[in-house]
């Protein structure tokens, strides 16, 4: 019987394999590895295991994956939240066209992917309130890690100002990234409100830093609001002003880029992609249009262009002097393999929802956020950090019960509570009691209150 | 054979194809709502007056409103102007296009994968765990190397991932080590990831024969060679058989021999790179295991060590204790986080799929047939006479490089030409002008998934489009005329850098 590989394999056949070994004028499939030392040459395929059937992979992993506890909402924050993916981004992403085709280096062949990356590139761009977004980076972290080395570049400044109330794994990639480079980085203390504090940013800004940096909505799901008086601080130094953000929160809050940002980084998952388990991702890197600024943006840009007989417009990828496989060690970064199709969804959700789509669920979102605050500060045993301030999809909560109980409370009842910060982050909270709560679009007012009487009754 | 393609192309205008979106909906008005506050929240919450001060609120977006069959209209059309691994061959060398079995593309879409929060607690996402664990166990075993982490998001993340590791250990070590040598040939990646690591890199030239000269790298290491990056098979298709005495030079100097796996489809099941000496490495899950490339990623970069650097892998990594799965996240040597959570767990999903279909002998036989492949097309080239300027007296690996200068010489006509002629006889162009050190290089890799059939059709277009550079050169020089637009102005894009429709509009206006 043959194995199921053979099914992926046209040439694996009998017939086909001796017809192509006898043109070689060979035997066996070994002898074209005679170029292998004898020593290092197996004469065992490495063992996996046995072939399966695609009936039967598929009900393994079924089998696998329903050892996972399924809940009907979830309500975790901590940098990602369940939203809803409209049915037409799976439906369109999941064109082969798409999906198996590769870095568009033939246009002629590739106008579909580029015009659609293209479009990513200009909605993200409105979106955010900026000019120029590049192609994709891999994800929110990594995009705060180029956009340290990218300030580097531009500024030639070795110092780095970072609010300290930025995601704890941002923070870890952006060392992780900034290590090789000997940059100093400095925190600034946040306000009473959670945003960051004007004054330390004042005191702790000269002439040697690059790049401030900070996130709207922060860790704690804290809207900055006053990006504008950071923008003309950090613009009289001489450093860039980069702003983290979740792209929803542009759909009701004026966007960074409006704000005196020189780069906005962001994830773009929360558009049209689902969490699984926190990727594939989407790295967003927008900048305003300046020429120093856009020669040494790190990854793939897509130009508007003509052919070359002026009749056409189309496009095709540009600057590619920049790139790893034309510059080499002189590279703006190292990104190949970047997050196309994540950006096609993101495009294809933008198209699709439009102005009024994107308000309505950024409303919806925050209409939520405030709900659950509000109900939340009344319950007796629960209390929210940086109550006064503005909050979007995150909320921080303290609990007086261990929110272990909290959540196995939840689970039994087919909710996913918290993120308890201290256990991944006991630096952040010492107290352990910190979680971190997220809603979206996704929950009607009706699950809310579903939640809201669990988080009643945990109180009573 | 002549086989011929004519792609889809939607034509709405004069001189425009497909419009951008922005030409086909009103600005700032409309859209679809796919969620909206309820009257009865609005009423409790209050009005957004109260909530954003006014010149805090969001004024107009500028995006396009439209209606979701015009937006899958759209971006059907766009999708019919492209060109995928299902519509034929696409020997893009080094970048291994192979066949994604559906059932392994199907995995992602689990519903309990799909919802699963990353922060969620470790004994309600078993499972996934499970399935993650068992990918590592599987690559382990394929490559010899006994810790893994899945975390870096693409190939190239992974050498970065593999040069601080590196970096980390003579940190650690007290030696300051801060030469990578990289072979001439490499893929652009290696250096830029060196480089990003604070690495200097030191090149080392090619033998006559296009493989690394031994000469060249016993003078290049000194006390300095932290390690080196090597693919092999390089990327000349050319296995380095040098490969045991180039690990014992590095090994007895202290260093670290660091594998790029973008060409393991050639030797997977074949040849352990532990056995090769390789102390680190990492894997193309979207290239060697199936996970499609996505126009462009996500992929997937895993990165395999030695036990000696296992603690410095990025955390968390995920271990097994008894029946259970978790993640570890006490690695005080780590070298950090490289990205968010635990990678792009989607395309794991579909690595684990492919390898549980193959099995061990499917394994061997991907690679086995793959490296039959194109010893069968470089072969067929070398008899219509085409140059092969490296390694043509011995076998190739699963891919080969030739050299169309001969063309260019006599009639004029270069590999760009051909490429774009090729893509009217419906087939993907290879990847061109790589490595440098071919002149005219048409870089080909067929991998396992093309039939005879399509082997034969691809290097008769190639045999066709040699006759015609002779007969009619001008047939190619205006090529490509059945894609959907014919050839592309690349310096003009780069001249105007009409890089956004707002950047566009506004110096179109101007």
């Amino acid at each position: 019987m043959p194995m199921p590989a053979e099914g992926l394999i046209p040439n694996a056949s009998g017939l086909a394999t001796s017809k192509m070994l006898n043109y070689l004028g060979i035997d066996k499939l070994e002898d074209l590895f005679s170029d292998v030392p004898s020593p290092i040459l197996m004469n065992e395929p490495a063992e996996i295991g046995r072939p399966l059937t695609q009936s039967e992979v598929e009900a393994l992993y079924s089998e696998k994956l329903e050892k996972n506890v399924s809940v009907k909402l979830s309500f975790m924050g901590g940098g990602m939240a369940d939203h809803y993916v409209p049915p037409l981004v799976d439906e369109i992403a999941t064109n082969q066209e798409f999906y198996s085709s590769y870095t568009p280096y033939q246009p002629e062949i590739s106008q579909g992917i580029l015009q659609t990356l293209f479009e990513y590139q200009s909605l993200m761009a409105e979106l955010l309130g900026m000019d120029v977004v590049n192609a994709s980076l891999y994800d929110y972290a990594s995009a705060l890690g180029e956009a340290g080395r990218f300030s580097v570049r531009i500024t030639k400044r070795k110092k780095i100002l970072l609010a300290t109330t930025i995601h704890p794994e941002r923070k870890a990639v952006l060392k992780t990234y900034m290590e090789p480079l000997d940059v100093q980085i400095v925190e600034i203390d946040r306000e009473a409100s959670g945003e960051i504090s004007l004054d330390e940013l004042s005191a702790k800004m000269d002439e040697d830093v690059g790049m401030v940096y900070l996130e709207t909505p922060n860790f704690f799901g804290v809207v900055e609001r006053k990006i504008e008086d950071v923008a003309d601080m950090v613009h009289s130094k001489g450093a860039l002003l980069v702003v983290g953000t979740d792209p929803l929160l542009a759909g009701i809050v004026k966007p960074p880029g409006e704000l005196g940002a020189d780069v906005v980084i962001g994830e773009g998952q929360h558009l049209g992609g689902y969490m699984s388990y926190g990727g594939p991702s989407l790295g967003i890197f927008a900048v305003k249009r300046s020429f120093r600024h856009i020669r040494q943006l790190p990854g793939r840009l897509i130009g508007m262009t003509k052919t070359v007989d002026g009749k056409y417009r189309g496009y095709t990828m540009v600057l590619q002097t920049r790139e790893q496989h034309i510059r080499q060690e002189e590279a703006t970064s190292n990104i190949t393999t970047n997050s196309s199709l994540m950006a096609v969804r993101a495009a294809i959700y933008l198209a699709l929802l439009g102005p009024d789509g994107i308000k309505s669920v950024a409303e919806k979102i925050l209409y939520n956020t405030e709900y659950l605050k509000r109900k939340l500060g009344d319950l007796p045993c629960f209390s929210v950090l940086f109550e006064d301030s503005l909050h979007f999809k995150e909320i921080p909560v303290m609990s007086e019960v261990s929110w272990s109980e909290v959540n196995s409370w939840l689970l039994r009842n087919g909710i996913l509570g918290a993120f308890q910060v201290s256990r991944l982050f006991p630096d952040v909270d010492p107290t352990g009691k910190l979680g971190l709560l997220s809603t979206t679009e996704k929950h009607r007012l009706a699950d809310l209150d579903i939640f809201l009487g669990l988080m009643r009754e945990v109180c009573s | 054979m002549n086989r011929r393609y004519v792609q889809a192309k939607w034509q709405l205008s004069e001189g425009v194809l497909e419009p951008t979106v922005f030409e086909l909906g009103e600005i700032g008005k409309g859209g679809v709502v796919v969620a909206r506050v309820e009257d009865e929240l609005r009423r409790e919450v209050g009005e957004l007056d109260d909530l954003i001060p006014r010149d805090l609120q969001r004024g107009a977006i500028g995006l396009p409103g439209l209606t979701e069959p015009e937006v899958a209209r759209h971006y059907n059309h766009l999708a019919q102007m492209n060109y995928g691994v299902d519509s034929g061959p696409y020997w893009l060398g080094s970048c291994t296009m192979k066949y994604t079995p559906k059932v392994a593309m199907k995995l992602e879409s689990h519903p309990s994968l799909r919802n699963a929060h990353p922060y969620a607690p470790e004994e309600t996402v078993q499972g996934i765990l499970e399935v993650l664990y068992e990918l590592q166990e599987m690559l382990s075993s394929i490559t010899g190397l006994p810790k893994f982490t899945l975390q870096p998001a693409a190939g190239a993340h992974g050498e970065l991932v593999g040069a601080l590791i590196i970096r980390k250990r003579f940190l650690d070590l007290g030696e300051r080590r801060d030469e990578i040598l990289i072979p001439e040939s490499a893929h652009g990646s290696n250096f830029a990831s060196a480089a990003m690591a604070g690495f200097k890199v030191v090149r080392i030239p090619p033998s006559e024969e296009g493989t690394v000269d031994m000469g060249a790298l016993k003078a290049a290491i000194s006390e300095r060679t932290a390690g080196m990056m090597i693919t092999n098979p390089n990327t000349l298709g050319i296995f380095e058989s040098d490969i045991l005495e180039i690990a014992d030079l590095l090994h007895s100097n202290g260093s670290y021999l660091y594998y790029d796996g973008a060409n393991l489809n050639a030797i997977m099941g074949w040849v352990r790179l532990s056995d090769m000496g390789v102390d680190l490495a990492h894997l193309n899950i979207h290239k060697t295991f199936s996970a499609p490339h996505g126009g462009g990623g996500p992929g997937a970069g895993a990165v395999g060590v030695i036990e000696e650097l296992a603690d410095y892998l990025p955390v968390p990594v995920i271990v097994r204790e008894g029946d259970t799965y978790r993640l570890d996240y006490d690695l005080p040597k780590s070298i950090g986080r490289v990205r968010m959570f635990h990678g792009n767990i989607g395309v794991l999903m579909k690595a684990w799929g492919y390898l549980k279909l193959l099995g061990s002998e499917g394994v061997r036989l991907s690679s086995g047939i793959a490296v039959l492949n194109a010893n069968y097309a470089r072969k067929r080239l070398m008899d219509m006479g085409f140059e092969v300027p490296y390694g043509k007296d011995r076998p190739c690996k699963h891919e080969f490089v030739i050299s169309l200068s001969r063309f260019r010489r006599e009639y004029g006509v270069r590999a760009l030409d051909f490429a774009k002629a090729l893509m009217d006889r419906g087939v993907h162009p290879p990847t061109m002008y790589f490595p440098l050190i071919v002149q005219e290089a048409f870089m080909m890799e067929p991998t396992e998934s093309d039939s005879l059939e399509e082997l034969d059709a691809y290097v008769d277009a190639m045999g066709e489009l040699a006759d015609l550079a002779k007969s009619d050169p001008e047939e190619l020089l205006s090529a490509p005329k059945n894609t959907a637009i014919g050839r592309i102005d690349d310096s003009f894009a780069n001249k105007r850098l009409w890089l956004s429709w707002k950047v566009y509009k506004e110096r179109e206006g101007s």
